[in-house]
């Protein structure tokens, strides 16, 4: 029990989160991460989505490590990947379905996703299975945490709400005699990517360190 | 003046090494520059040619050069919302209404982007810079009159953090801040910034004795790239679109103003005549090549270069010797392509009526790539000749 929570083990499932994260630091899934942010919503579904594959293919990948040819190791990793991805995809559509419509093509391109690949090379090859699920799951949650803030401030902003509820209220609106009027900027991808800029630029500030 | 220079010198100790306002000494640096060319600009050794002026006076010029166009435009408000609420109105009537609907976005966009600006320099520890002199007077001008006061405030903190201060502060900007405070607003609040009603100010103001209040209605005018958009023929004479009385952006309507400013900026040498230049060819060029070609391309290409803010971009924005093109057959390349482009996305791409923002801050981020080009080529021949 002591071997499984040991240090190294909880370093691996927390610098992902922090001072290796694969957003912040690896610059890792950026794509992604600028198409799903524009609400809250589709966001933290993402994101849980992401790091449920990260993990069991960390984990299956890792089972396989000394069987896999390889020459051709490539090709397994993007076979587990996509028999996952189509996986939750279909859990998605049964369950959460007009989230699902909002992520539309970007569920199926987690399969492309670099942080995927990375973690399965850079990881999943060369270590057990517990420590590839513990790597998986803190890269997956990592990417959610940007995504979170991103889509957080990009909802607020753009829409004038949080998980689609109301916060800045109508009558506040220009056309309506008030004052304010939402960020039309904020739901164009253009500015996500500025506002992950933003979070690498804070993320750097308070972790010298970070080259 | 010798006052001013008296005082500036009894309070300078106080702001030095040691002394109890140290930590606002970049403010004091700031001002004292600004107000007086300082003494020492540069070590007096290497192979610098040192000119009579420094960067500050160099964009004092450029604000100089922009209050014709300033002036007119605040007369242009007044004249415009007289217009369309149909009374008659005397010449300082249109103008104090113009003075009192421009000069809170002058202050709005000074204080904002001067805040900026001064809070960085005294956070890095570094002296204040001129650049925001400039952009500050331009920013109110490239707006339509409605635009409310914290947009503008937004905006122009938007570009001045992130074109400017992020890229390490003034003369290392690759886009020209100004325009990013208007694209910030284009695409940000699209409702403000195009349409029929923001070109013409409803609030009343009874100049005679002197009751202001905000009773019309919103006043609707199109201009002439709005109908352009929509594929109307111009709706105003030729004569009104070049002297300006026209509805558009504050500054951007009166060609005769800008022809001012542009002497101006000549003369002084501080802009390039052959951006200038470059940009008015390449449009004219378009426009009369695409003339007639489509249905949207309706405008002639006297007419093209006369709306909108085609002689604004061409004369203060397209110059800026910073972002431009600084090679002098880059020069030629860069401003032919701002004209064509701005032309192009006029012509062709009704959802933006004014091209000029977008081709110029295209041709911002391409300038270092011309350059490089140019730069490029010029070895390239040396090397031949030298080798034949």
């Amino acid at each position: 029990m002591s071997k499984l929570f040991s240090k190294e083990n909880g370093e691996v499932f927390t610098n992902p989160l922090n001072i290796n994260n694969p957003i912040a630091v690896q610059v890792l899934g950026i794509c992604s991460a600028l198409a799903v942010t524009s609400q809250l919503k589709p966001a933290i579904v993402m994101g849980l989505s992401v790091t449920v594959i990260t993990a069991f293919s960390n984990v299956i990948i890792s089972l396989l490590r000394k069987t896999i040819p390889n020459r051709i190791r490539i090709i397994v990793q993007l076979v587990v990947v996509a028999a996952l991805v189509t996986i939750v995809s279909n859990i998605l559509k049964a369950y959460v379905y007009d989230v699902s419509v909002q992520l539309s093509v970007y569920v199926g391109l987690i399969i492309t996703n670099c942080i995927l690949m990375g973690r399965l090379e850079a990881f999943a090859m060369q270590n057990g299975p517990w420590e590839s699920f513990l790597d998986g799951v803190g890269n997956g949650l990592g990417y959610a945490i940007i995504l979170v803030v991103v889509g957080f401030v990009r909802e607020l902003l753009g829409f004038g709400s949080v998980f689609g509820f109301q916060i800045i209220p109508d009558s506040w609106l220009l056309e309506n005699g008030g004052l304010y009027m939402h960020n039309g900027m904020m739901t164009m991808p253009a500015m996500a990517l500025i506002l992950l800029a933003c979070v690498i630029w804070v993320h750097r500030a308070y972790n010298k360190d970070i080259e | 003046m010798s006052a001013l220079r008296n005082f500036l010198n009894k309070i300078k100790p106080s702001f030095q090494e040691g002394g109890k306002l140290h930590a606002f000494r970049s403010v004091f640096d700031g001002f004292e520059t600004f107000m007086y060319v300082p003494n020492d600009t540069a070590k007096a050794r290497g192979a610098h040619i040192h000119d009579a002026i420094d960067s500050k006076r160099i964009m004092s010029f450029v604000v100089i050069a922009l209050v014709p166009a300033l002036l007119f435009g605040m007369y242009n408000v007044g004249y415009q919302h007289y217009l369309a609420i149909g009374e008659e109105s005397g010449f300082w009537c249109n103008f104090l209404y113009g003075l009192a609907a421009v000069l809170p976005k002058i202050v709005v966009s000074y204080l904002v982007g001067l805040g900026i600006e001064f809070t960085v320099a005294q956070w890095k520890g570094e002296e204040i810079h001129e650049g925001f002199l400039v952009s500050g007077i331009l920013i109110p001008m490239i707006v339509p009159v409605n635009c409310p006061l914290w947009i503008i405030a937004v905006a122009t903190a938007f570009a001045v953090i992130f074109a400017k201060e992020v890229f390490g502060g003034t003369g290392m900007n690759i886009l020209n801040v100004a325009l990013v405070t208007r694209a910030f607003l284009f695409f940000s609040y699209p409702s403000t910034m195009s349409g029929d009603k923001v070109w013409v100010n409803g609030n009343y103001m009874d100049c005679i004795n002197g009751v202001s209040g905000t009773a019309t209605d919103a006043v609707t005018a199109a201009t002439p790239l709005g109908q352009l958009a929509t594929g109307d023929p111009i709706g105003y004479s030729f004569c009104d679109t070049v002297t300006g009385f026209i509805p558009g952006s504050i500054g951007e309507t009166s060609v005769i103003a800008i022809a001012i400013g542009a002497l101006i900026l000549l003369w002084s040498g501080v802009a390039s005549w052959k951006t200038m230049l470059s940009v008015f060819v390449g449009g004219i060029l378009t426009a009369f090549l695409f003339k007639g070609s489509i249905e949207s391309a309706n405008f002639s290409w006297f007419e093209h270069i006369t709306v909108g803010g085609f002689c604004f971009g061409a004369v203060f924005m397209a110059t800026d010797p910073v972002t431009s093109a600084r090679t002098e057959c880059g020069k030629w390349i860069y401003g032919f392509l701002i004209g064509v482009i701005a032309i192009i996305i006029r012509v062709l791409n009704p959802g933006y009526p004014e091209g000029m923002m977008l081709a110029i801050l295209l041709m911002n981020v391409f300038a270092p790539l011309i350059d490089y080009y140019v730069v490029k080529s010029n070895i390239n021949m040396r090397a031949k000749r030298a080798t034949k």
